[in-house]
């Protein structure tokens, strides 16, 4: 084993912390109180440590860094852990959100407490370990497990429909990745390793490639979610608990994303190429389709599942447009969209916790008694309007130009979407924010807490900050993008050629 | 290997078994009712003395009988899985047989004699021998199913098995004269060397024959009719025993047969194991869902989980065999395991067996209920649990052998079983509680805890059983 650990590390800590808060016993108020502290701290310790681990990441170079490999799984599996600028990005999303979760379910989980956090705390686990994984069977370990301890944050403590919406997610999320294995065991027997490193220079038959980009293709489009696999989403979402949402929002999300840009584009790229055209109505189907659906909601969180959807539209036909700025943009969107939608829920999250009901007719005239929770959730709803000054201007912005050199009228569509996407946004925030203040219910509510700013706060300032600078991403996933592109570029040239 | 005339020490833990079976009739012959406790401890030994042998005495390797009998790698892979089977049912039976009172001293003989059977249908390497172990394993174990004979639902049971088991050795018997009159030998070589190059209809059928009477012990689709309700009827202990021991015997013959017997014409029953292993997978999986008797669908579990095991059978490599081996170990440990956990499900000193009985266990009993759902989401084949690396495993060797299309079947098909699995923690874990269990015994707590362990700690240090798997399946070869 080489010098580096902090991999491993982040991947282990978050376990020792799910066990401290087992070894707790008793339900005593002090001990409750103990679990909240042990996995805040926890999800803090990890944040530092993977700040750290962004210290010694040098993004100019384009390969993996900080590789750890060790042979104590021997046979199939290989514990082979690293990070390129394209997994950096989502391992920090991950380890910065996470706190926040923590914060988020303070007050509003009451029962079962300690289960709560150490599901959280085994969650982080898993998915910090689908983006270190270098390895195609610790990543589909990682990508899978993450199905258990979610399953039961919606089914445990989600709201009224909960056990459908945890089936649904389950089962769908499960069937996707199921056809995903196929296509690892198809290209561990061709390439007779699952090394990630390997696999990527490794070349895949034309025919090959065509079923394998299928098979992780049900997979990821699946927890995308890409129309019209896309249902099990809105369900998740408004039954999970706040910090729940936020999660599936912020992080599993992206996983579809990172899949298809750690396993489709590059290890695919003649098939990437075949099906862009594909992806590209898949996209635009999903931008337009589900900005109109969510125009119509009734519940908040419904509303956001909706729009989150379509955010991920342009992120899925960024990646396909198979050129720099689509992919940069892709990866710039997917962590700009888990901060802004992850906020969003944050943000309904505080209003549900005074008033219990996520009904968007059940408020109005909110600025009226919380006026700092309006300019919270004004700033939000502008970011995922994509407001220029907000990190979403930057993600849809490169996605567009992206898709404007491969296919314009892909381009042209979807940026109809970026209109729709303002209609439903603001809509829904004149609904709940402005209008006169008359539901008695209302009239006593309470503005942000101490508790509340604390989560609020940095995920605003980050918002703007990389709305105005979006260098730190850019740069970080620059080179890894560029070699990423190498094998799709060549292919689309030589589809051209052919062509003509 | 050296093929001997006859030669003890390859037989050693039969021996061991067969002998000190005897011995406890006689013990109990002598001392009648009195000796309950003592047979059954002596048993207990008997069959750890036995694994024991099997496990670490590497001599115990060879051919013998004049090549009947087969004590080869494999072989003691799958023997010290049947012991261990049939040790843990027996350790597990022990309370409920004291509570109900069912105080013969034959009940623990019965199940060594039956073990007995196993070990010789592992080894069996012509078909006299099959047959023999395969009757003394069965009539044992009809026996051991009505063994509550003042009750309705297990004489039932047992009846039923007898049956349906005498028509399966009918057929196996019936598949077996075929292949003796094409071939000329009832030696597993013999019959490959003769059928080397091409299979005369006679010999499909007789292969039609064989498969179907073994499908009947591993309960695999359209064999499978008389799963439920044994499982449902039989005492849970016997459930337990049904569930895992014989299991592994009937699975390790159809591989030595399918393996060393007719690799020749392997594209004839490549066809036949495929068909069966889909519709066992679909059968187990559509009709578990609809069952409210945890027995019963862990009955149509099992249907299914054989058919997954098929898969690596139908794929017919060194790889498949290991997934095999494998598979089996990994459903060893996960029916043991529920069957403990179905074992602990008493209240106020009655034992209940309903799924809704287990409504909110995750409050009353949070530790059983957290290895129970380990034990559902490792059924279902959810990473990093173990029965996902069986299904791993199996799966790869179909791909391995290009058989793309019950690949795809059979992980959609997992993906429909997962449902039912979900629902019982679900409904342990969602649904608000009923009244609390009874405490669990120690015995029950031990093996749940314990499989747990082996299937979530598994992932850390899975090499000791995928090399004694791979080990196992080379030695077929």
């Amino acid at each position: 084993m080489s010098g580096n650990w902090v991999l491993s590390a982040l991947l282990i800590l978050p376990v020792v912390g799910a066990i401290l808060i087992g070894l707790l016993r008793g339900e005593s108020k002090e001990t409750l109180q103990n679990a909240r502290y042990i996995a805040l701290w926890t999800t803090i310790i990890v944040f530092l440590l993977s700040l750290y681990a962004w210290s010694q990441f040098d993004p100019a170079k384009p390969g993996f860094q900080l590789v750890e490999q060790s042979n104590w799984f021997s046979s199939v599996i290989l514990y082979k852990l690293g990070v390129d600028g394209i997994s950096m990005p989502f391992v920090l999303l991950t380890t910065f959100l996470m706190p926040f979760c923590i914060l988020a379910s303070w007050r509003s989980i009451q029962t079962r407490v300690k289960s709560y956090f150490i599901a959280f705390l085994l969650l982080e686990t898993l998915m910090i370990g689908v983006f270190e994984a270098l390895d195609l069977l610790l990543f589909y370990v990682f990508f899978e497990g993450g199905l258990i301890p979610m399953f039961l944050i919606i089914g445990v403590w989600g709201g009224k429909r909960r056990v459908y919406a945890a089936f649904k997610f389950f089962l769908y999320t499960l069937t996707g990745s199921l056809l995903m294995l196929l296509g690892v065991m198809a290209m561990y027997w061709t390439a007779h390793t699952s090394d990630i490193t390997v696999l990527l220079h490794t070349h895949f038959s034309p025919t090959m490639q065509f079923w394998l980009w299928l098979a992780f293709f049900a997979s990821f489009a699946v927890k995308m979610p890409m129309w019209p696999v896309h249902t099990w989403l809105p369900d998740a979402h408004v039954e999970a608990p706040t910090a729940g949402s936020v999660i599936l929002a912020g992080i599993l999300l992206k996983m579809g994303g990172y899949g298809f840009l750690r396993f489709s584009l590059p290890m695919f790229p003649d098939a990437s190429v075949y099906f862009a055209p594909m992806v590209f109505a898949l996209s635009v189907i999903a931008i337009i389709y589900t900005s109109l659906v969510a125009l119509v909601q009734e519940d908040m969180k419904k509303l956001i599942a909706y729009s989150s959807v379509a955010h991920m539209g342009f992120v899925t036909m960024g990646i396909f447009s198979g050129n720099t700025q689509g992919v940069q943009g892709a990866v710039f969107q997917m962590v700009s969209h888990g901060l802004v939608s992850g906020a969003l829920f944050l943000c309904v999250g505080v209003v549900y916790d005074r008033l219990h009901t996520r009904e968007i007719a059940a408020y109005g005239g909110l600025v009226k008694r919380m006026p700092r929770y309006a300019v919270a959730f004004l700033v939000f709803t502008l970011a995922n309007v994509g407001l220029p000054g907000t990190s979403g201007f930057v993600g849809e912005f490169l996605t567009l130009i992206g898709a404007f050199q491969a296919n314009t009228w892909v381009a042209f569509f979807a940026t109809t979407g970026v209109i729709f996407s303002a209609a439903y946004a603001l809509y829904l925030y004149r609904r709940v924010i402005f209008g006169a203040l008359e539901k008695p219910t209302l009239l006593t509510i309470q503005d942000v807490t101490f508790r509340e700013q604390v989560i609020l706060v940095p995920l605003l300032l980050l918002t703007v900050f990389f709305g105005v600078h979006p260098q730190p991403i850019l740069n970080a996933s620059a080179a890894s993008v560029e070699l990423l592109l190498q094998g799709v570029q060549h292919a689309a040239a030589a589809v051209r050629t052919a062509g003509l | 290997m050296n093929v001997t005339a006859l030669s003890l020490p390859v037989v050693m833990p039969e021996l061991i078994l067969s002998l000190g079976a005897l011995a406890l009739i006689l013990i109990g012959a002598l001392r009648g009712e009195r000796s309950v406790w003592l047979v059954t401890e002596l048993a207990v030994a008997l069959l750890g003395v036995a694994l024991a042998v099997v496990v670490f005495d590497k001599r115990t390797e060879g051919v013998t009988f004049y090549g009947a009998f087969t004590n080869d790698g494999f072989a003691r892979f799958m023997k010290a899985l049947a012991l261990i089977g049939s040790l843990t049912s027996l350790l597990l039976s022990l309370d409920f047989l004291r509570h109900h009172r069912y105080g013969g001293f034959e009940f623990p003989i019965l199940m060594v004699l039956s073990t007995i059977g196993m070990m010789m249908l592992i080894s069996a390497s012509d078909f006299i021998a099959l047959y023999l172990g395969l009757e003394l394993m069965s009539l044992s174990l009809y026996v051991v199913a009505a063994y509550r004979r003042d009750d309705m639902r297990s004489s039932e049971a047992g009846l039923k098995y007898f049956v349906l088991g005498a028509l399966s050795s009918g057929m196996l018997l019936y598949g077996m004269s075929l292949m003796y009159g094409f071939s000329g030998t009832v030696n597993f070589k013999g019959v490959a060397e003769a059928l080397s190059g091409h299979a005369p209809v006679g010999v499909v059928f007789g292969l039609v024959f064989i498969i179907a009477g073994l499908a009947f012990k591993i309960s695999a689709v359209p064999f499978h009719m008389w799963t439920p309700d044994v499982y449902e009827g039989a005492p849970t202990p016997v459930t337990t025993f049904f569930a895992s021991a014989p299991k592994m015997a009937a699975m390790a013959v159809i591989v030595r047969i399918m393996l060393t017997a007719f690799p020749h014409i392997s594209t004839e029953w490549r066809q036949i194991v495929t068909f069966v292993s889909i519709a066992s997978m679909a059968l187990g999986s559509f009709a578990a869902i609809g069952q409210t008797n945890i027995k019963r669908l862990m009955a149509y579990s099992s249907i299914g989980h054989m058919g997954f095991a098929l898969v690596g059978v139908a794929a017919g490599s060194v790889e498949g065999a290991q997934g095999v081996a494998l598979y089996m170990a990994i459903y060893l440990v996960m029916t043991l395991g529920t069957f403990a956990g179905v074992l602990s499900m008493r209240r106020n000193g009655e034992y209940v067996e309903t799924i809704a009985d287990l409504a909110g266990l995750s409050r009353t009993n949070p530790s059983m209920a957290f290895f129970l759902a380990a034990m559902m989401f490792s059924l279902a084949g959810v990473p990093p649990l173990g029965g996902f690396f069986a299904k791993f495993y199996v799966f790869a060797a179909a791909m391995n052998a290009g058989l793309y299309g019950l690949a795809v079947i059979g992980v959609l098909l997992s993906a429909v079983g997962a449902f039912y699995y979900l629902r019982i923690v679900k409904i342990m874990y969602f649904d608000e509680a009923a009244q609390p269990f009874d405490a669990p015994k120690t015995t029950q707590r031990i093996v749940l805890g314990l499989s747990s362990a082996v299937l979530i700690l598994g992932v850390f240090v899975p090499a000791p059983l995928t090399s004694a798997a791979l080990a196992a399946a080379k030695s077929l070869f």
